[in-house]
């Protein structure tokens, strides 16, 4: 990158600089006529000049100059105007160049505050592109949070700066060097003092404001580190809890603030001690004048007019001298965070933009084998990881890599999926330089997963798909305000040279999955999911989750038929009893009293939870039906229940998940609230403490509870209350719940919810899974299995993947290499975290499905235990960074080397 | 059936026969009401215990694996308590147990049980005296066995 900034500025803005400063330099011309026009106002209308006489009148208008050699021309000859007429005529005048004067200004700081937004948009680009082109070395040294930082903090300043960078010096300089010239012709000798005082600040302030320059790159260094820390932190919270070193992280993070504030405060002190020195020497001068001046027209060498228009003139050169040397030390503070942000960026070996050009067109198959060739990689520390390796793997291949503790396997994997760069030797591709061909081959044709697993935070959909997304492959038609929008999207991506490809194009690449486009998508989804024994898990997901109406559209549309066939299929099976359906005409024993009241899914705040026994219409709803004293009493029997059985409990203990009703933190709350309730009269107790015990008898399930507190008469009262609260429902609740109804699809309950429609027995302990694997067969009967695996795809993984299990990430990641169906697939200790059995059977999967339709794609695999081995074609054996064995397991088995070693 | 039943029940099972009754109450709300039908498992040979069970009502048959197939080894009937060897040895299952009729029983989940035991250490006392009552009716027996032979 180029290295000064000033270069960089004038190299992609100098047109816009030279634009701008002939606009400023337009601009002077109403500027400097407002200025004259107050005189002409007050000698002429206001005091009489030139209108002397009564009705007397001047031209107004009137445009005549004096041309070379021709002698003077009338343009136009006027207006005659009399007094007053004149007066407002100029008036208005004034006010038009008031407008005037207004809207330039307004021009000139939108048309800077865009050159300085585009050139900082254009320098982030340019960094992120970077770092999408760093070799892969450098990210073992960096950390995300400072890269982050650099490109979001540090060069924003200087988007502030870059209008200003050209305009400023040489408007500021214009109007000193004015000033400084006529001192000059007034007096030499006192303009030379002038120029002596100038000289020293020009000479004196740059050199003081070099401690500014280091203490400003101390401070930018500093905070880059600190936000580093704080990433760090955050990134290991874990390791931090677990060691109890958070008082350490404490002790450094307060170290590190100390440490910023001293150099901040140094800062503020240099900063305000160099200010102080440039008033002084911009205020000396006067002092000087009047002495010197005063001595020398006391001498009678100067005249008192001169000194006068001296001291006049001198009015001018302090303002711009201060705002010069103002725009000089904004210039040294972005200068140097923009060389620190360079420097930072400047690596060397960056990968060349031709490897990651956009490709629209898929690369021909990779036929030729992949061939690494006297391979030598060194680990950070020097210690060799592979020794001068050589060996080739043919296409339509499988082999196993198996190496010892130091074998240097994952090295060579990783060279593989150029992850790892060679130190000496190459990787080559027939006669190609791997590290030569373009991603667009290597990231289509070959594939590759590791035990290291980077998921993005995003839908399980969009994980599993980044890997498809190498160029957008449709052009989105626009019309109208959306037309008009990319229009304007892509002009300005122009001006700031970043690329124009459109987000919102479809990126998927259907063709290397095999699929045609999003219909038949699914389909090899579904197989990957399959392969690597993820689908359950994401059905699993699917059903916990409530499904987005909008687009799973066919779960709710055959909702009705879905819970029937359940019913069907539970009684067939004789567990009609493991599930208590949701019925409008009955009470469900199996649900909480508040749910047999409300029979719907709360939709918003109003009527979720505890805010339901304080709805004023749910309490009124209570009240007609004859049900309110009832429930105070059921909850006032449950708050001395549960405060018998829990008081003596500390608030930590385990128990306290059993206890639905209300938390050990309000445990206390309920006991006071108890003591004053107690004797009291229902009528005398208040409408907020009547909701804080009714709220109590709402979480309340008879079977599962036993406190023997619900009768046949009560039970018919809340089915009662339940149509009274749906009769006459007020507007405002009409979005806040989802009433339960038999041939509709609830949207804001969960798959499962909505499938079962009733809730599953508390006193079967294996009901909830015998139902789900009923469920799912029932889905897979009615073709809507794969409905529910793309709404448990909607999941969204969290950061880093972390709502996923280890094991769970890493099957994603050996899904998403074996989507795009490669001709080299790499795996490097792909399942780690999966127990044997597991990875056994993964194992057979993907080689089964790597190779369905005839594919017949190479495969490479790192495996964790040698028995792994006997799959594959071909095995290949690694010690201390040699390769020592290579043949068939058989030949191997047969040998009496490291293979035969490792398995026994 | 109640609470307060179950906490009749519990008292007529020797094991917590010497605790108070509202810790038994406790123990009873914090543990699962559980039933099952004829012939439906409770838990196999071989699994890891995760609970023990207090029969309330019907029967249960337990059963060992053996080369013939499984064997009846006894029959459980209401108020008796199966599988808190199990959970207190950290071992696995030494045996199975079918339900022979309709069953309802209480599920005393294994960290709920060795909670309340590091808690009331008059339960704990109570059940120390029932299991080395246990162990010296084992070991007599064993003496008449050996001596029998």
């Amino acid at each position: 990158m180029e290295p000064s900034l000033a270069r960089y500025i004038w190299t992609h803005t100098k047109k816009q600089q030279v634009g701008i400063l002939m606009i400023v330099v337009l601009s002077m011309i109403p500027y400097f006529m407002s200025f004259d026009l107050p005189k002409l106002i007050v000698n002429g209308p206001i005091q009489g000049g030139g209108f002397e006489q009564p009705g007397a009148t001047q031209p107004f208008m009137r445009l005549h100059y004096n041309l070379p050699f021709i002698g003077e021309v009338l343009f136009f000859s006027g207006f005659q105007l009399d007094r007053t007429a004149t007066l407002f005529a100029l008036s208005l005048v004034f006010l038009l160049l008031v407008v005037i004067n207004g809207l330039f200004k307004l021009y000139i700081n939108t048309y800077k505050g865009r050159l300085g937004e585009r050139m900082l948009r254009r320098i982030r680009f340019e960094l992120v592109d970077r770092v999408l082109r760093f070799p892969p070395v450098y990210f073992k040294r960096v950390k995300s949070a400072e890269v982050a930082t650099m490109v979001k903090d540090e060069v924003e300043p200087l988007g502030g700066f870059i209008g200003d960078a050209f305009v400023q010096p040489v408007l500021l300089g214009g109007q000193a060097l004015t000033a400084m010239l006529f001192i000059m012709v007034q007096n030499v000798w006192l303009g030379m003092i002038a120029a002596v005082i100038v000289g020293i600040q020009i000479v004196l302030i740059p050199r003081m404001r070099r401690r500014l320059i280091v203490l400003g790159r101390e401070r930018q260094l500093t905070a880059r580190a600190l936000s580093g820390r704080v990433g760090e932190i955050v990134d290991g919270i874990g390791a931090v809890h677990i060691h109890d070193t958070s008082n350490y992280e404490r002790a450094d993070i307060a170290a590190r603030l100390g440490l910023i504030f001293k150099i901040r405060f140094d800062l503020y002190q240099w900063k305000f001690m160099v200010k102080f020195l440039n008033n002084f020497l911009a205020q000396v001068t006067p002092f000087l004048f009047y002495m010197i001046g005063g001595y020398l027209v006391i001498q009678g060498r100067l005249d008192v007019g001169q000194l006068v228009a001296v001291i006049g003139a001198y009015k001018d050169l302090p303002g711009p001298m201060k705002e010069l040397i103002d725009w000089d030390q904004a210039r040294q503070d972005v200068q140097v965070k923009y060389q620190q942000v360079v420097e930072q960026f400047t690596v060397e070996d960056l990968i060349a933009p031709r490897i990651g050009a956009l490709t629209i067109d898929d690369p021909a198959p990779m036929t030729n084998p992949l061939s690494a060739i006297n391979l030598s990689i060194a680990d950070d520390g020097g210690a060799m990881l592979l020794n001068r390796i050589s060996l080739q793997v043919k296409p339509g291949e499988t082999v196993a890599l198996v190496s010892t503790a130091t074998g240097g396997a994952e090295a060579l994997a990783e060279a593989f999926a150029r992850l790892n760069w060679p130190d000496s030797g190459r990787i080559a591709s027939g006669a190609d330089d791997l590290l030569e061909l373009p991603e667009a081959v290597t990231g289509r044709r070959m594939s590759y997963a590791s035990s290291d697993v980077f998921l993005f935070q995003a839908s399980l959909r969009d994980n599993l798909l980044y890997g498809l997304k190498h160029a957008p492959l449709t052009s989105v038609p626009y019309d109208g305000a959306a037309a008009d929008q990319r229009r304007w999207n892509v002009d300005e991506a122009r001006r700031s040279g970043n690329p124009e490809h459109d987000i919102h194009s479809d990126w998927i690449n259907y063709a290397s999955a095999g699929a045609t486009g999003p219909h038949d998508l699914f389909e090899a989804v579904r197989r990957v999911l399959d392969a690597v024994v993820l689908s359950r898990d994401i059905l699993d997901l699917g059903l916990r989750s409530s499904a987005d109406l909008t687009r799973h559209t066919e779960l709710a549309r055959r909702i009705v038929e879905l819970r029937a066939a359940l019913r069907t299929r539970l009684e067939h099976e004789g567990l009609s009893g493991l599930v208590a359906p949701f019925e409008p005409g009955a009470y469900n024993k199996e649900a909480t009293i508040g749910q047999n009241l409300l029979f719907g899914a709360a939709a918003g705040p109003e009527l979720a939870d505890r805010a339901l026994a304080a709805n004023p219409y749910f309490a009124s709803v209570l009240k007609q039906a004859g049900l309110d004293r009832t429930l105070y009493e059921m909850g006032m029997e449950i708050a001395e229940q549960a405060i018998e059985l829990f008081a003596d409990l500390p608030p930590d203990h385990q128990f306290f998940q059993q206890l639905a009703f209300m938390s050990a933190e309000e445990i206390p709350a309920y006991e006071t609230l108890l003591q004053r309730l107690k004797n009291r009269p229902y009528e005398a107790v208040s409408e907020t403490d009547r909701a804080m015990i009714v709220t109590l008898s709402f979480a309340y399930i008879e079977p599962r509870h036993r406190f023997g507190l619900l009768s046949d008469e009560l039970m018919s009262k809340i089915v009662a209350a339940r149509n009274r609260f749906y009769e006459n429902l007020p507007p405002e609740l009409q979005n806040a719940v989802e009433r339960y109804d038999p041939a509709k699809y609830i949207a804001a309950a969960t798959v499962m919810d909505n499938v079962l429609f009733g809730r599953v027995g508390n006193n079967h302990p294996d009901a909830p899974d015998r139902i789900r694997s009923i469920v799912y067969d029932i889905l897979d009967e009615l073709g809507l299995y794969a409905e529910l695996l793309d709404v448990g795809l909607d999941f969204n993984v969290g950061a880093g993947g972390r709502r996923l299990t280890g094991g769970q990430r890493q099957k994603l990641d050996v899904a998403r290499a074996l989507l795009k169906r490669p001709d080299f697939l790499i795996l490097n200790r792909p399942l780690s975290a999966l127990d044997q059995r597991m990875q056994d059977k993964v194992l057979r999967n993907v080689l089964e499905e790597a190779r369905r339709d005839g594919h017949s794609p190479a495969i490479v695999w790192v495996v964790t235990n040698p028995a792994m081995a006997m799959m594959f074609d071909r095995v290949i054996v690694f010690d201390s960074g040699q390769l020592v064995e290579d043949g068939t397991h058989e030949t191997l088995l047969a040998g009496s080397g490291i293979f035969k070693e490792l398995l026994s | 059936m109640l609470l307060k039943d179950e906490v009749g029940m519990l008292q007529r099972v020797p094991l917590f026969s010497g605790i108070e009754p509202t810790k038994l109450k406790l123990l009873a709300f914090t543990s699962d009401r559980v039933s099952y039908s004829a012939g439906q498992i409770l838990f196999r040979q071989g699994d890891e215990a995760d609970a023990a069970y207090v029969i309330l009502s019907g029967r249960a048959d337990i059963l060992v694996n053996s080369d013939s197939g499984p064997i009846k080894v006894a029959e459980l009937v209401p108020n008796s308590i199966v599988g808190e060897i199990a959970i207190l040895c950290n071992s696995s299952r030494t045996a199975t147990v079918r339900a022979a009729s309709p069953l309802e029983a209480l599920r005393i989940r294994k960290d709920h049980f060795l909670r309340l035991m590091k808690e009331f250490p008059e339960m704990t006392i109570e059940m120390v005296r029932v299991l080395a009552d246990r162990l010296s009716h084992t070991t007599a027996d064993l003496i008449d066995a050996r001596s029998a032979k």
